[in-house]
């Protein structure tokens, strides 16, 4: 049964390890949701934190598979309700009242900011609280809209 | 004290025992080949790259230590490709040391530049690209631990000219540590409670089944594979890459399982209670249909890969760890299980449903492997191609030894028998190696008959000639209504083609030829041999299971072919006599 699973992944800061790692999932037709990477508090390791859309048999394979790779340290499966969440929106808004749009934006603890004779909404959240935010902001006319995918840490790590 | 990059990794090339390695040279990979011949590392010149990665594979099967092999950038590198993916597929230890273009035009589409890293990235362990000869030593030393630890398999290090050139200081790591990759940490306190589980499931069984992998093999674990079969009174198969890892003269062997293996093991499989898998991955050439193999069966999983496990057959007990170390822990617990009944019925199926063919008028592979294996007293090293033949050499060749078979299992790569053959004989120079081919896999590879003749190799290559690709002629008259696309090969004259490459030649054309081919064969020593057996271009390989079907549902039956002459076979003259399987 396919369901979405959030993956998070230490691995070498080397060139590289980012294709190894794509290459591995998509190889086994697995779509990616959302890929997310950068350095953590020690410089020499980046932490992936990956979406997939994926079968849960298939996926445990894949976890023992990127675990194999030589430049991944460990590979962790973030349970639901165990970890926190975070991804940036930013959506350009065809028109209407700044006002009216910080209404929207405001519960969600957003901005909004004119660029270029244009109104563009800022909000970071989990996922589902970006997905409501994104629906509001349908009716104002979106021309563009851009997601940084998830960012997780698990709820117990290490202090 | 300070060393051109080349000069550095031939350094650390000697440190890890290499002795020899094949390749080409070429623009970019001249500084290796130049320091490599200023040593005592004997270089190989093959005449195709693929030949050298083959090579450097058979090598590695026959004696277990990293096989090498070298080329220059872009199709140099391409060319080795398949050979690494064999490798890749099989766990077979190589270093593969490619030549690229100099760090400064890297991603310019330079002359003969490509990326190696990217096009080998599916097929390799790991891969590094040394950008500065300061990280040769390090990244020497990493690449050979890595590709014989764990499981093992090829790694690739792609050398930039100006990282071969380049000066660094020399000084070799005398350790190696990669954060990601522990293989030999000491096996976690879950283990001891899997191998607990294990032995308690071995002594409640009462049809139990040993299914042996190569594994067994690169674990270097048969004596403890031995000890525990006979402790525990447990019939023991192998897979194609297993053969070898149990004795096949001894009375507990069943030999091959899976889609041409023995009728007789097959049933076993299907009715045992209990399977072991011993480094052994449940490919799909040996479970067939998944949901049905071994489907009576509670099913233990040794392997040293987590994730083999689980992969296409669910087990009960997983057991991750290296074999040799597993099986010595499961010798301490084990209890023998009351198995008497088991190896009964197991002699009465061996009796009952034999190995078989049907005699023919032209010469048949099958004898002639058998000759070669009564020749050779199942002692030789035998290399193969891919197709009917490589079946026929795993059912009527008698393997009694560790590393007597090096086959292409995982990635089926015709063309693999001669070059592998060559890299065998490199290995053990002093065993005789025959490569047992047919017509259409010889032809792929069939220019490393002058690497063989310039080294005065003494190997011997017989070809099944049937004119034909047997195995895929054989599935186009199963499953494709008798329509041969594409599968009749032109007539090639093989003594010919042995002659030009400076080999003996011999043809033999009928059965009373065939023994004294062969013990002709086996008196050349000062250049390869090939001999060419004309034989019967409509024989099948039987039995068979077909694609996606139970074990216990085999087309080309002892009962069919015994209809019409067919007769029981032994593999070799004093083959196992069914009396001893029960073992007193």
């Amino acid at each position: 049964m396919n369901a979405k699973h959030t993956i998070s992944v230490l691995v070498e800061n080397h060139f590289g390890v980012l294709a190894r790692i794509s290459g591995l999932i998509s190889a086994r037709a697995f779509n990616i949701d959302s890929l997310t990477v950068s350095t953590t508090e020690d410089p020499t390791i980046s932490r992936m934190t990956i979406v997939v859309d994926a079968d849960t048999v298939k996926l445990e394979q894949v976890k023992h598979q990127l675990a194999r790779l030589i430049d991944v340290i460990r590979v962790d499966e973030l349970r639901e309700g165990e970890f926190i969440d975070r991804e940036l929106l930013l959506v350009r808004v065809k028109g209407g009242a700044k006002a009216a749009l910080e209404q929207i934006a405001q519960p969600f603890g957003g901005k909004v900011t004119e660029a270029a004779g244009s109104l563009v909404v800022e909000a970071s959240g989990d996922t589902k609280t970006i997905d409501t935010l994104v629906e509001q902001l349908r009716s104002h006319g979106i021309t563009q809209l851009v997601r940084t995918g998830r960012i997780a840490l698990e709820k117990n790590g290490k202090a | 004290m300070k060393l051109k990059g080349a000069q550095i990794l031939v350094e650390c090339l000697k440190r890890e025992g290499v002795d020899v390695a094949f390749g080409i040279p070429g623009g970019v990979n001249l500084p290796t080949f130049d320091a490599i011949c200023s040593s005592t590392i004997k270089l190989v010149l093959t005449v195709h790259e693929q030949g050298a990665s083959h090579m450097a594979d058979g090598y590695a099967r026959a004696t277990g230590k990293v096989g090498v092999c070298l080329a220059t950038s872009g199709p140099g590198a391409t060319n080795l490709v398949t050979g690494i993916a064999t490798a890749y597929m099989d766990s077979i230890p190589m270093v593969a040391l490619t030549g690229q273009v100099r760090t400064s035009v890297i991603g310019n589409d330079a002359f003969q530049e490509v990326d190696t890293i990217g096009v080998t990235r599916p097929v390799t362990k790991h891969s590094y690209l040394v950008k500065d000869p300061r990280d040769m030593a390090r990244v020497v030393r990493e690449a050979f631990y890595i590709a014989r630890t764990g499981r093992p398999g090829p790694v690739l290090i792609d050398l930039p000219v100006d990282a071969t050139v380049g000066e660094a200081e020399f000084t070799y790591p005398e350790s190696v540590n990669i954060r990601g990759y522990q293989p030999e940490q000491k096996p976690p306190a879950l283990q001891a409670s899997q191998i607990e589980a294990a032995a308690e499931a071995i002594s409640k069984a009462r049809k139990p089944i040993l299914y042996a992998g190569a594994g067994v093999l690169h674990s270097g674990a048969w004596a403890e594979l031995i000890e525990l079969a006979h402790k525990a009174k447990i019939p023991v198969t192998t897979s194609l890459l297993g053969l070898g890892g149990f004795p096949e003269s001894d009375p507990l062997s069943l030999g091959m399982l899976g889609m041409h293996g023995f009728e007789y093991t097959n049933y076993a499989v299907a009715q045992c209670d209990l399977l072991i898998g011993v480094g052994a991955r449940f490919d799909d050439r040996v479970t067939g249909k998944p949901d049905e193999f071994a489907r009576h069966a509670k099913k233990i999983h040794i392997d040293v890969d987590p994730s083999s496990i689980n992969k296409t057959v669910l087990v009960d007990v997983p057991v991750v760890g290296d074999v040799k170390q597993v099986l010595r822990e499961l010798l301490k617990l084990v209890k023998p299980a009351d198995t008497s009944e088991w190896l009964k019925t197991i002699a009465g199926m061996k009796k009952q449903f034999p190995l078989t063919y049907r005699e023919k008028q032209k010469v048949l592979p099958q004898y002639i492997i058998q000759q070669i294996s009564d020749a050779t007293k199942g002692e030789a090293v035998i290399a193969t191609g891919v197709g009917q033949h490589q079946m026929w050499a795993a059912q009527f060749y008698q393997f009694n030894r560790p590393r007597s078979l090096i086959t292409s299992g995982g990635l089926g790569t015709m063309g693999f028998g001669l070059p592998a053959a060559i890299g065998a004989q490199f290995g053990r120079p002093g065993e005789t190696v025959w490569d047992i081919d047919g017509d259409g896999s010889f032809q792929m590879t069939a220019q490393e008959l002058a690497t063989a003749a310039q080294h005065k190799l003494p190997i011997k290559v017989a070809i099944m000639n049937n004119q034909h690709h047997g195995m895929v002629r054989q599935w186009q008259d199963l499953f494709y209504e008798g329509r041969h696309a594409a599968s009749r090969l032109n007539p090639v004259d093989f003594v010919k083609l042995a002659e030009a490459n400076h080999c003996a030649g011999i043809r033999v054309d009928t059965k009373d030829q065939v023994r004294p081919a062969i013990d002709n064969a086996m008196q050349i020593t000062d250049r390869p041999t090939v001999v060419e057996f004309m034989v019967d271009q409509t024989e099948n390989v039987w039995p068979m299971i077909a694609p996606g079907k139970p074990h216990d549902q085999m087309l080309g039956t002892y009962e069919i072919l015994s209809k019409d002459g067919g007769v029981p076979q032994r593999r070799r003259a004093e083959a196992d006599e069914e009396s001893k399987l029960s073992l007193g």
